[in-house]
């Protein structure tokens, strides 16, 4: 395994070569990748945007935004704008304050969570040992900020779609955290890049997906209910709770709610294509066709290739699985609270139990297949 | 006083003051959500203080575990209680008010002299750990092994407990005559208000 590039390293020797103390050098160095990934999670749900109203035409037979740009590309750029330019209102009898912060608590955990996003060996925020683990810590705080929200609009319907809302995504976080525990003990680390590396070196046959097929579909099914994507939306089921805890919400306020689904669907297709789709691997494998061609791995054009196939890989990987998620959005109807709940605690629950015991044996048993 | 340390300084200044004035605001709001709210903020910073100490699955922990759950399900039972009564004001508020400032002053004190008096064996210097989790897991499963159990076998009873509190029996059959009783499945209604509006 190649190490890569080392933006961070070249960076900062660059700076200190200028004259700049190297502590200064990391200060400079720090905002520039927070930056980026904030930019481009942004563009990245711009993009989710127009695939959902693309594809929700297509699944209905319209032809969807079709005059903003080419092929109605500038329409989510335009709905933006129009959320932006909005007034600013704040129901009369609500709480003002914990209506101000209730968006802002849902939406920072999730950006948040792009700490842990590796592109690259090299490519990402930090490699932090916690890895994983922040993630669904910080995903845990998500429902207060709902409840916030969901109390002081001072509206039954909000009320109650906050509650369900918490609710929800207490009961899916304990199956998603089993399934990812699973991984972690194959990987014997938390870190994101140690579990892609842990996949790389055969290709696909290499990836997760084959070790842990039961800890994929419940880690997809999980991840779609904590984004409160359809057929698990009942905290803002339009039908029954007009829009659930956004009700009383308006322009910028609730652009952030907005914003913050669609990143969190990004970030949970990010997530699946790390620990279960070899992250930043190719189909097959890169080291296995350099040595095919007789190239030095170290060759610094080489090295750029390699590194802006990993972005596309994880990007293309990512994006596979929000189509899917907006497939599935538009074609399966919503399931009752009842059901949600059954769903979580009494099939989910279990089956990632059994799926944790099972991966713990067969990891003592096989371990050169299962990580020893 | 290099970049970092005034960085950590700073950061345990705010994060001190955040966690005391939080915690205040949960015993002094007279706002029963309010003071939930601001338990949530209380242990938000208590796991910034545990990141400042290199503890950082520790932290995390803290985030999942209280902010997460503990104060998720505080803020839910809050929402949840549907209590139609008006709030009576209590007899000699002040006077209750002012016996619960010195017990709590007079333990605080009690408290600050034992942390103050008592010689705690400081460790010489820092010791250097690679993975917080690891070394963690380590003590879990040797020396604090029994204490963990413990605790599990603690939560373990909670639950069961809960479970048992909140369970409806329904009988199938009445006890005395033994035959089969009239089953009413469904929830028992709120009775509705008789005056519609005054």
């Amino acid at each position: 395994m190649s190490p890569g590039i080392d933006l961070q390293g070249s960076f900062i020797q660059l700076l200190t070569s200028l004259g700049l103390p190297p502590q200064l050098a990391k200060v400079v160095w720090i905002p520039l990748p927070l930056l980026l990934m904030l930019i481009s999670a942004t563009v990245g749900v711009l993009v989710v945007v127009w695939l959902e109203r693309k594809v929700s035409a297509a699944a209905q037979q319209r032809v969807g935004p079709e005059y903003a740009g080419p092929l109605g590309t500038l329409q989510p750029v335009a709905d933006g704008l129009k959320l932006l330019f909005e007034e600013d209102i704040i129901p009369a009898q609500a709480d003002p304050w914990l209506f101000s912060i209730g968006p802002a608590l849902v939406v920072v955990p999730v950006f948040l969570s792009y700490l842990i996003i590796p592109f690259g060996q090299n490519m990402n925020i930090t490699d932090l040992g916690l890895g994983v683990f922040l993630w669904i810590a910080l995903s845990s705080v998500a429902p207060v900020g709902l409840l916030m929200s969901g109390y002081s609009s001072n509206n039954k319907y909000s009320l109650l779609g906050g509650l369900r809302a918490a609710a929800q995504s207490i009961s899916y976080e304990i199956p998603l955290a089993l399934a990812v525990l699973a991984i972690v003990m194959m990987s014997n680390s938390l870190s994101t890049v140690d579990i892609v590396g842990q996949q790389s070196g055969y290709g696909i046959l290499g990836w997760n997906l084959w070790r842990q097929p039961v800890g994929f579909l419940i880690f997809w099914v999980a991840a779609l209910a904590e984004c409160e994507r359809l057929p698990f939306d009942l905290p803002e089921a339009e039908e029954e709770l007009v829009a659930g805890y956004q009700t009383e919400y308006g322009g910028m306020r609730f652009a952030l709610f907005y914003l913050g689904s669609y990143v969190n669907l990004i970030l949970s297709a990010l997530l699946v294509a790390i620990l279960y789709l070899g992250g930043w691997e190719l189909p097959v494998s890169v080291d296995w066709i350099t040595s095919l061609l007789g190239l030095d791995p170290t060759t610094p054009w080489l090295q750029v290739i390699t590194a802006s196939l990993g972005i596309i890989m994880v990007v293309l990987k990512a994006y596979l699985l929000v189509f899917l998620a907006v497939l599935l959005r538009w074609t399966v109807p919503r399931v009752r609270i009842d059901q949600l709940l059954d769903l979580g605690w009494k099939f989910l629950l279990p089956v990632a139990l059994v799926n944790l015991l099972l991966t713990a044996a067969l990891k003592i048993t096989f371990p050169a297949f299962f990580g020893g | 006083m290099n970049l970092s340390e005034v960085v950590q300084l700073v950061s345990f200044g705010v994060l001190t003051l955040l966690m005391l004035g939080a915690a205040l605001g949960v015993v002094l709001s007279p706002s029963v959500v309010y003071s939930a709210f601001l338990l949530g903020l209380t242990f938000s910073s208590m796991a910034g203080l545990y990141l400042l100490l290199n503890a950082d699955f520790v932290a995390a922990a803290q985030i999942l575990v209280y902010v997460g759950a503990v104060n998720v399900l505080i803020l839910f039972g809050v929402m949840l209680v549907n209590k139609r009564q008006d709030y009576q004001r209590e007899t000699g508020l002040l006077l209750r008010q002012l016996l619960t400032a010195v017990v709590c002053f007079g333990l605080f004190a009690l408290l600050g002299t034992v942390t103050v008096i008592t010689p705690w064996q400081l460790a010489e210097g820092v010791t250097q750990v690679d993975s917080s989790v690891i070394a963690l897991a380590k003590h879990l499963f040797s020396d604090y092994l029994l204490p963990f159990e413990v605790a599990s076998v603690l939560l373990l009873m909670a639950m069961i407990g809960a479970i048992v509190l909140a369970r409806r029996d329904l009988l199938m059959e009445d006890p005395e005559t033994g035959m089969p009783a009239e089953t009413d499945l469904a929830l028992p209604e709120r009775p509705r208000e008789t005056v519609v509006g005054e």
